[in-house]
């Protein structure tokens, strides 16, 4: 067990990682980032090893979007740095980071796909544009991808003529286009049938392995999260509250609450089984959500 | 209860605006220069990748995307240019015919219609269908792009979303704008000769004076117009259609998609009367 998993395991829960820790591929360090008066992510630590599936969990709004918007360098933190391959990429200028990029795919929740353009130009595009290959060369590294995906018979078609479970297939054969040493997945499964959701799910494990990437999934799905995840972190309310191996929070999810020492376990066992009744939703009872939801002092009405 | 609420929230709306004019005031005219420099900075980036594309090897603009929007933005417009022009070059003759045909100068009407046509409406007009077929469409179309994540996916991937969409749709509407008042220029004539015949003026006639009437100043001013009406058009369609925020959805690309129209054709109206006056002032014609 690496040292920083041996931290995660400790019941302190907000893991502080020591930035010195050997080669992470992915460095996240006391990350801040707010939006006006509301802070999104408030002093976030997070180490991704190569080769890891790490799933990154959290309830809608949580900042796990924004923080994946960081670690693709499309926005600029307010404090704190973001490592990749063992680079700053918060100051660093965009043809630099451009570079970077080149090393990463992303398939975006929607697919994202170029909709003028058909399956295999979509996944065309970033060889002809970032490499010499010749057309030829291009063509059969397309039908490798998406011969990958499942979806070389469908090469030809618009992304409009196609399902939702194909454009994640899809987006996945753009994001691999380039054999990018990370992958960013931005809620793969969201909006899709349990079947082609656990097509999806097998498939990140299976390019995983074959293509031995390091894989960074945001989800808040929690089937997903426990088929693909080797290690997981959970955001709430932009903090990082664990940071641990899927098998700490398959512990976690299948304890008693009476055998949790605090309300973040309670908080992250609630999260993780779905229950209607817990910490997450008795925050909302509290007097001060009533005040900042009806925006006078809750108690005068009362 | 709801309406009540509803009511009041309206009365402290209106309050605070009555009460604050100035606020508004200030609100529109930091979005305007916001605007107007977003669009400025737009037309840097473009003119140094254009530049960068045709003189540094390997830097490609993308020939098969111009030629796509080009297509796009002028080759499906001809048949209402035409339509539009042809109906210039009918009214214009039969509006000014009849007093002109009181002095006995009946026949002017292909000098006023060349003058007219070449200077203004060959131009003019053929902007303001554009500002509706290509600059709606081309706002729409980026926000739609933006909303459905694909700009965040050409970033992410390390494509310049300028090189890639801008600069294409901006090269394309600029040469199609001028194309497209070549044409213009020619069916006005068309026109003007037609309603000239069913007038009494015979078509030889009316192309000598149309001949007389013209000279490359007019002709070349009337280009310079149209590629100046493309370029605001061009501008304005990718800038509102790229500053649509994803969380805006249909709603923001709708709203994109409108101002696109009333700013375009209000810029290229405003420029016009620019134009003129600087032409005038110099004798430019």
């Amino acid at each position: 067990m690496s040292q920083a998993d041996k931290n995660n395991t400790e019941p302190g829960f907000v893991t502080m990682l020591d930035c010195e820790k050997p080669e992470p591929i992915i460095e996240i360090c006391d990350l801040v980032k707010s939006f006006g008066d509301q802070r999104v992510l408030d002093g976030i630590n997070l180490q991704v090893f190569p080769s890891e599936i790490m799933v990154v969990m959290g309830g809608s709004g949580c900042g796990k979007s924004t923080l994946l918007q960081h670690l693709i360098g499309s926005t600029i933190p307010d404090e704190g740095l973001i490592k990749l391959f063992g680079q700053e990429i918060t100051t660093m200028p965009e043809k630099q980071l451009d570079e970077i990029r080149k090393q990463f795919g992303i398939l975006f929740q929607s697919g994202a796909l170029f909709n003028s353009l058909t399956i295999s130009e979509n996944v065309a595009l970033l060889l002809k544009e970032h490499t010499d290959l010749d057309d030829e060369t291009i063509e059969t590294m397309v039908k490798i991808k998406l011969e990958l995906v499942g979806l070389r018979t469908h090469s030809e078609k618009l992304p409009a003529q196609i399902s939702g479970g194909m454009k994640k297939r899809a987006g996945l054969a753009r994001a691999i286009a380039l054999d990018p040493k990370i992958l960013f997945y931005d809620e793969p499964s969201a909006g899709l049938d349990p079947v082609t959701s656990a097509g999806v799910d097998q498939l990140i494990i299976d390019l995983t392995k074959k293509l031995h990437v390091t894989s960074v999934v945001v989800t808040h799905e929690m089937d997903s999260a426990f088929t693909i995840a080797d290690r997981m972190c959970m955001l709430d309310q932009g903090r990082m509250l664990k940071v641990g191996t899927r098998q700490e929070f398959e512990q976690l999810r299948d304890s008693a609450p009476e055998d949790l020492d605090n309300d973040k376990e309670r908080l992250i066992r609630q999260f993780l089984r779905g229950d209607a009744t817990g910490p997450i939703t008795e925050r909302k009872m509290t007097s001060d959500y009533e005040n900042d939801l009806l925006m006078v002092n809750a108690n005068k009405i009362k | 209860m709801s309406s009540e609420k509803s009511t009041n929230n309206s009365a402290v709306t209106a309050d605070s605006e009555l009460n604050y004019p100035g606020r508004l005031i200030i609100k529109s005219l930091i979005s305007f220069v916001s605007m107007v420099g977003g669009m400025y900075l737009l037309l840097l980036e473009s003119i140094y990748l254009t530049l960068k594309g045709l003189l540094v090897p390997g830097n490609k603009i993308g020939g098969k995307s111009l030629i796509n929007q080009m297509v796009r933005v002028g080759v499906k417009a001809i048949p209402i240019v035409f339509l539009v022009q042809m109906s210039i070059g009918v009214i214009i003759p039969l509006q000014i015919f009849p007093k002109l045909d009181e002095f006995g100068q009946g026949e002017q009407v292909a000098t006023i219609n060349a003058i007219s046509g070449f200077r203004e409406f060959g131009p003019l007009m053929t902007a303001i269908v554009l500002c509706g077929f290509a600059g709606a469409s081309i706002a729409a179309e980026l926000g739609t792009m933006v909303t459905s994540e694909e700009i965040e996916a050409l970033k992410a991937s390390a494509l310049n979303p300028v090189r890639f969409l801008v600069l294409p749709r901006l090269l394309a509407t600029i040469i199609m704008t001028i194309m497209l008042s070549v044409i213009a220029d020619v069916i006005i004539i068309i026109g003007g000769m037609l309603t000239a015949y069913n007038l009494g003026i015979g078509p030889e006639t009316y192309l000598n004076l149309t001949f007389q009437a013209v000279n490359i100043s007019g002709f070349a001013t009337g280009l310079c117009k149209a590629a100046v009406f493309g370029l605001l058009i061009g501008l304005i369609a990718c800038h509102l259609g790229l500053s649509v925020k994803q969380w805006q959805g249909s709603e923001g690309v709708g709203q994109a998609t409108t101002k696109t129209v009333v700013y375009c054709i209000v810029s290229t109206i405003v420029a016009d009367a620019i134009f003129t006056l600087i032409f005038y002032s110099y004798g430019l014609f």
